[in-house]
């Protein structure tokens, strides 16, 4: 399979990364029971696949937005660890100097153009930089990563529609993990396969195995064709399970018994990497290594981290608009 | 130098700035072919085409946000948002996302959005077509606040707006679009944020006026200097930045002060401006802060309501002598 398609340079990228994002994760959730962390986690354990798989059909300058369970868009589209722990423990030394947290991180360099602590809030603002790709005719598209939660919102409604009408180059690419904080997808649409809805405005509607990596490089990059030919959007829905609570904490009263290990028993991770030992490409020996760099590299995020100051106070004041007016009141 | 409507100063401030810079561009609901449903935009469409002057679905999260979206990836777009009322229906993404991109991320977002809207009552249109909603936004952090009241005000303040970096709401009032005055022709014709105009110069009394209310206070002057009284009048031109300097100096000069705006009177942007005069020039002031607005109620259709409601240049004439006869 993997052998004919793809290069070693992408399987070893997608390995590497989805054990990297499970492994921040991990990290992330340790520090922040240690107190390095002080704010909101909501992880994405589980969902490896989507966040990786999908980044890695872009190019460097297609751009993705981003939703409160982002840390895995972020490290798949290029994002530093080390800035990103620094970021969660409220540093300036962080991607947004401290100031926006987990729920906010944005690299423009990168074409993060961040996550987002409001639910659908990502959908017009994808829009817009996929109208502006295709006004000053460049060869890049928008990714807005969602979940099923969030095609509830106005914000897809009115984004869907335009992006259709102007077929905009976007994906829309919703990683449904059957919950919607903490109510299950379908108590909050009447259908489940929500890849339908994508015909309500003209473009196409795929599913797609949200835990198979493979299957979701190759969905998005199709979108991407799609896009980049003038064809606009398409919907991708990954059907996929986050692992851990909405957020750090959660008590997780919701879930049906015996519904977390049936998906367990599918774990993206373990699952990919079974099927490069399969493969043949790879030996243990290999990905024992790629695995130990990953934790090197969170050693050193999370050592940077611990060690970069705190903001100034007087930072909070600075940067909220691009100058400032001495004197006077803002 | 040529006069023209407020609504041609307007459009050719929007027109200069499309043709200086490919990366602006219109876009909003009717702007088009219709040419705005207030006929700002109108014979924009022949000149820029549709890529550029662009008809929306209605949609105001989305005509915002697409805005923001293509503001982060280095357009200069404008967009108008046809009523203030309809603002909430894109509410999250001024309040939520333009207004903090900047900040959250770090300082390293750029938003140059303009965003074009309506305020103010035209007459009979009601409840949800008739709110001055400016100091709803004044409360968030991150967004600029310009509240033209002339039509050299609109073009160099929407000239600014759309040559900056920020977020700003640039609220336009409906009843001020044919009024007339001179324009400057410089195409490179800009006014800074931040800076009040003292429109009248007085002794008496200054009246801090917003939009439609300049004009109104410039009758109630008028009318107060045939009774001896000599009246200030200023106008902050953006409410976000506020220039509290030319009002404390005006205040320090007339020791009296009365704000009138047409929003409602609670917590509209008076509040704003009384706060800052009693924490910074209360030493100067004789009386107190009087604010003129709408009653705190939702604007009624008929007409005899609505003016009842609506502050008129009879109440800042019986506040100027309420306060100059104290």
């Amino acid at each position: 399979m993997d052998k004919q398609t793809y290069s070693p340079e992408l399987l070893t990228h997608l390995f590497r990364q989805m054990t990297l994002v499970r492994e921040f994760e991990l990290r992330a959730i340790a520090e922040r029971r240690g107190g390095l962390i002080p704010g909101f986690i909501h992880s994405c354990v589980g969902q490896e696949a989507t966040a990786v798989a999908a980044c890695a059909a872009l190019s460097q300058q297609d751009v993705i937005t981003s939703t409160h369970r982002g840390h895995g868009h972020l490290l798949g589209k290029g994002g530093d660890p080390k800035y990103m722990m620094a970021e969660l423990a409220g540093r300036s030394a962080g991607y947004c100097l401290g100031r926006g947290g987990s729920l906010h991180i944005a690299d423009f360099n990168l074409g993060i153009l961040g996550a987002n602590g409001i639910v659908g809030g990502g959908f017009p603002i994808a829009a817009g930089a996929a109208l502006a790709f295709q006004m000053r005719k460049e060869a890049r598209v928008a990714l807005a990563f969602f979940g099923d939660g969030a095609i509830n919102e106005g914000t897809f409604h009115e984004s869907a529609n335009l992006a259709g009408l102007w077929r905009l180059p976007v994906i829309f690419f919703c990683e449904n993990n059957l919950y919607g904080e903490g109510t299950p997808q379908h108590k909050q649409a009447p259908i489940t396969d929500l890849a339908r809805r994508a015909d309500g405005y003209g473009f196409p509607g795929v599913i797609v195995d949200g835990n198979d990596a493979i299957a979701v490089y190759e969905a998005t990059q199709e979108a991407r064709r799609r896009a980049l030919a003038g064809n606009g959007p398409t919907l991708i829905e990954a059907k996929t399970y986050r692992f851990r609570g909405h957020y750090e904490g959660d008590p997780q009263v919701y879930r049906e018994p015996g519904e977390l290990e049936a998906w367990q028993a599918r774990d993206p991770v373990p699952a990919f990497r079974a099927r490069l030992l399969a493969s043949g490409l790879y030996d243990e020996a290999q990905l024992a290594e790629i695995e130990a760099s990953v934790q090197a590299q969170l050693d050193e995020a999370v050592a940077f981290a611990a060690a970069a100051p705190a903001p100034a106070v007087e930072e909070a004041l600075q940067g909220i608009y691009a100058d400032t007016h001495e004197g006077l009141v803002f | 130098m040529r006069e023209l409507t407020y609504s041609e100063a307007v459009r050719e401030a929007m027109s200069e700035e499309m043709r200086r810079d490919p990366s602006t561009f219109l876009m909003g609901e009717d702007v088009a072919v219709f040419g705005g449903v207030w006929g700002v935009s109108e014979g924009m469409l022949a000149e820029f085409g549709e890529e550029r002057v662009r008809d929306t679905p209605i949609s105001e999260a989305a005509i915002i946000g697409a805005g923001l979206g293509a503001a982060l990836v280095g357009m200069r777009p404008i967009v108008e948002i046809m009523f203030g009322d309809f603002l909430m229906c894109g509410g999250d993404q001024i309040v939520n996302q333009a207004a903090k991109a900047r900040f959250m991320s770090g300082g390293k977002a750029h938003v140059p959005l303009t965003i074009r809207v309506t305020t103010g009552a035209p007459g009979s249109a009601a409840a949800q077509h008739s709110q001055s909603p400016e100091s709803w936004f004044m409360n968030v952090p991150g967004i600029k606040i310009a509240v033209p009241a002339t039509p050299a005000d609109a073009k160099g303040l929407l000239k600014t707006a759309v040559r900056g970096a920020d977020p700003v709401l640039f609220f336009e009032h409906k009843m001020l679009y044919g009024e007339t005055g001179s324009v400057p022709e410089d195409a490179d014709f800009t006014l800074p944020f931040g800076q009040a105009s003292v429109v009248r110069e007085g002794s008496d009394v200054t009246i801090i006026a917003i939009s439609i209310m300049v004009r109104k206070a410039l009758a109630a002057a008028d009318l107060l200097a045939g009774e001896g009284i000599s009246v200030e009048v200023i106008d902050p031109r953006t409410l976000v930045p506020l220039d509290k300097e030319t009002l404390i100096q005006s205040v320090a000069k007339t020791s009296r002060v009365i704000i009138a705006h047409e929003a409602h009177l609670r917590s509209g942007p008076g509040a704003e401006i009384a706060a800052v005069l009693a924490e910074e020039a209360v030493e100067y002031l004789d009386g107190p802060v009087i604010r003129i607005g709408a009653k705190n109620v939702p604007l009624p259709y008929s007409p005899v309501l609505e003016n009842f409601v609506l502050p008129g240049t009879e109440d800042i004439v019986a506040a100027v002598r309420l306060l100059v006869r104290r």
